[in-house]
């Protein structure tokens, strides 16, 4: 909130008193006004809430609007202030005897009152209220273009008319709710974050608010929404690629740390599904980020052949497990450390198994359905996920197998036969290339199988999301990125 | 009904604020133009001429008709004249 400036508001020399009735200390201090002014005190006294309040008092006005107690930074009721020569000079808030007497100048004032009584919040600080103020009377800093809506015109429908949704509603971004969004997060909103592709637009992290309050976001979230961008812009990462490709990648979330928990990022239950504000929002945050920001839209630059409900939205948490190294600490960050790590990431294929009994059945169940991803006889071209659920995840712990472990089997599993995978064998013409004949080929890269803990308690069932077919180097690699306050 | 609501643009703020107007096509050869009567009196005496501009010109004019001017043209109508033409002429008469 803006600090007032007294002396460019030019206030007369005097006493100004901030009250409202609601508030006990108030109604304490009410006859020491009227003392006040018989003493000949140049005295003003703005009411916020009911004008029966120092009803008759020469220098009572009801400030109903809040307008003077946000120019005057009132944060509490009462609140003395003295103006002299068109300056603030002294200011106490609720009843202090001695401050009163000393900032009235009346050594007897309230001498029968009990010499402490606390005051009562400013109404201008109710909830909500503040940064309605602070858009009709103060400057709010935010520096996007104002977009005023005709008369008739429904708000979440004028959102859909100029383009800026993925197909269902957003919450439209008022400058109120700009402001409380940026509450979340101690970073200046004029602070570049980047050039968000495919237009290499440069995204503030004002844009990323306003998009954040369309996603549905609440303004705790904007920090790790922050980060997911400034992740998403990582070159590695090839956000780019990722819109443009015909295939059906899109940027999936996945957040570790005690940020992810404090704000209820869901890791249990449903934790690829639907149902919880924190996953739904902070994905389809970064993907409206992508399409207004970056203006990367479907049928424009996105040329998605099929594309993926997850292109809406997709981010969990991983259901840290003491016994299982969570991927950030995998990918060097503290424990401790909050971050999240953006995967380019397609559908969910369930591993169904529910008879495997040991780690060795379970990852030999696990290295199978991994040899789906982008297709059976196609090996080094997307990057896996491996979402192990609890119950799954028991059998290794239980066996003494870290997830170091699990990823080292499951990377001698996956050396496949080159001669069951070549281009034509089986009678399928698609295959990797004829020179892989009689070599082991590994399906994927090193680095390229990422393995998270999350879902819910009950289920002997894991789920695989295979990455862009266009993994590494030459299109995405997996980026990891802190989330800062 | 409210008062004028603020949006902030969630946009990098590259096209102008006001909405274009769809281009104008360079020709009307080839394409199919609705000629939609809102049913205000006198409304088809125009209409009916201009469709006959129309028709002499070469150009596929399909005729429709609103069951009344004081509502919105009813949504299967609407879907109807977009599906089956590329302009539309609708006239207000008075």
């Amino acid at each position: 909130m803006p600090v007032p400036d007294l002396a460019t508001d030019g206030l007369p020399d005097g006493l100004i008193v901030v009250a409202k009735r609601d508030c006990p200390t108030c109604g304490l201090v009410e006859p020491l006004l009227h003392e006040l002014a018989r003493a000949g005190q140049a005295l003003t006294v703005y009411i916020q809430d009911d004008p029966a309040y120092a009803a008759g008092l020469p220098g009572a006005v009801l400030d109903d609007t809040l307008e003077h107690s946000f120019r005057l930074g009132i944060e509490f009721v009462p609140t003395l202030i003295r103006i002299a020569g068109g300056r603030e000079v002294a200011r106490t808030h609720g009843w202090h005897r001695g401050d009163w007497q000393q900032i009235s100048g009346l050594p007897t004032l309230g001498a029968a009152l009990p010499e402490l009584r606390p005051g009562c919040g400013s109404k201008t600080l109710d909830p909500g209220v503040a940064e309605d103020l602070q858009v009709r009377f103060g400057q709010t800093g935010l520096t996007s273009r104002e977009v005023a809506l005709g008369d008739a015109e429904d708000a979440i429908e004028a959102c859909f008319d100029r383009g800026w949704t993925d197909g269902l509603p957003v919450v439209p971004p008022t400058p109120a709710r700009v402001l409380r969004m940026l509450a979340g997060s101690t970073r200046r909103p004029d602070e570049v974050l980047g050039l968000v592709p495919p237009d290499l637009a440069p995204c503030t992290v004002e844009k990323v608010a306003i998009n954040a309050v369309m996603a549905g976001c609440k303004p705790e979230y904007l920090p790790i929404v922050l980060a997911a961008v400034e992740a998403a812009l990582i070159d590695e990462f090839g956000m780019h690629g990722i819109l443009c490709t015909t295939m059906f990648a899109g940027p999936l979330v996945i957040v570790n740390g005690p940020l992810g928990r404090a704000v209820g990022v869901n890791s249990g239950v449903n934790a690829l599904g639907q149902g919880h504000r924190a996953n739904a929002s902070i994905g389809r945050a970064l993907q409206l980020v992508i399409r207004n920001v970056g203006g990367g839209r479907p049928g424009e630059v996105d040329r998605a052949t099929l594309g993926t409900p997850g292109k809406y939205s997709f981010c969990f948490a991983e259901a840290e497990h003491p016994d299982w190294e969570p991927l950030h600490v995998q990918r060097g960050f503290a424990r401790a450390a909050s971050t999240v790590t953006l995967f380019a990431g397609e559908g969910v294929q369930g591993v169904v198994d529910q008879k495997s009994r040991t780690p060795e059945s379970l990852a030999k169940s696990f290295a199978l359905c991994l040899r789906a991803v982008d297709h059976p006889k196609l090996a080094l071209a997307g990057d896996a996920l491996l979402v192990v659920s609890p119950d799954h995840c028991r059998v290794f712990i239980d066996a003494g197998w870290s997830k170091a472990r699990l990823l080292d089997e499951l990377t001698r599993l996956l050396l496949l036969p080159g001669d069951e995978m070549v281009a034509g064998a089986g009678g399928i013409a698609e295959g990797v290339p004829l020179a892989f004949a009689g070599k082991p080929v590994p399906k994927f890269r090193p680095g390229g199988l990422l393995i998270v803990r999350a879902g819910g308690s009950a289920g002997l069932f894991s789920a695989i999301i295979a990455g862009w077919a266009a993994s590494g180097p030459v299109g995405s690699i997996p980026v990891t990125k802190e989330i800062t306050a | 009904m409210s008062s004028t609501l603020v949006l902030l643009d969630p946009t990098a703020e590259r096209q102008p604020l006001a909405r274009a107007l769809a281009a104008r096509p360079a020709t009307l050869a080839g394409l199919s133009v609705a000629v939609l009567d809102i049913a205000k009196a006198r409304g088809n005496v125009f209409l009916d001429r201009l469709a006959e501009l129309l028709a002499a010109q070469g150009v596929a004019v399909n005729r429709y008709r609103k069951p009344t001017f004081t509502r919105p043209a009813p949504t299967a109508l609407r879907q109807q004249i977009a599906a089956e033409n590329q302009l539309v002429i609708e006239g207000l008469a008075d």
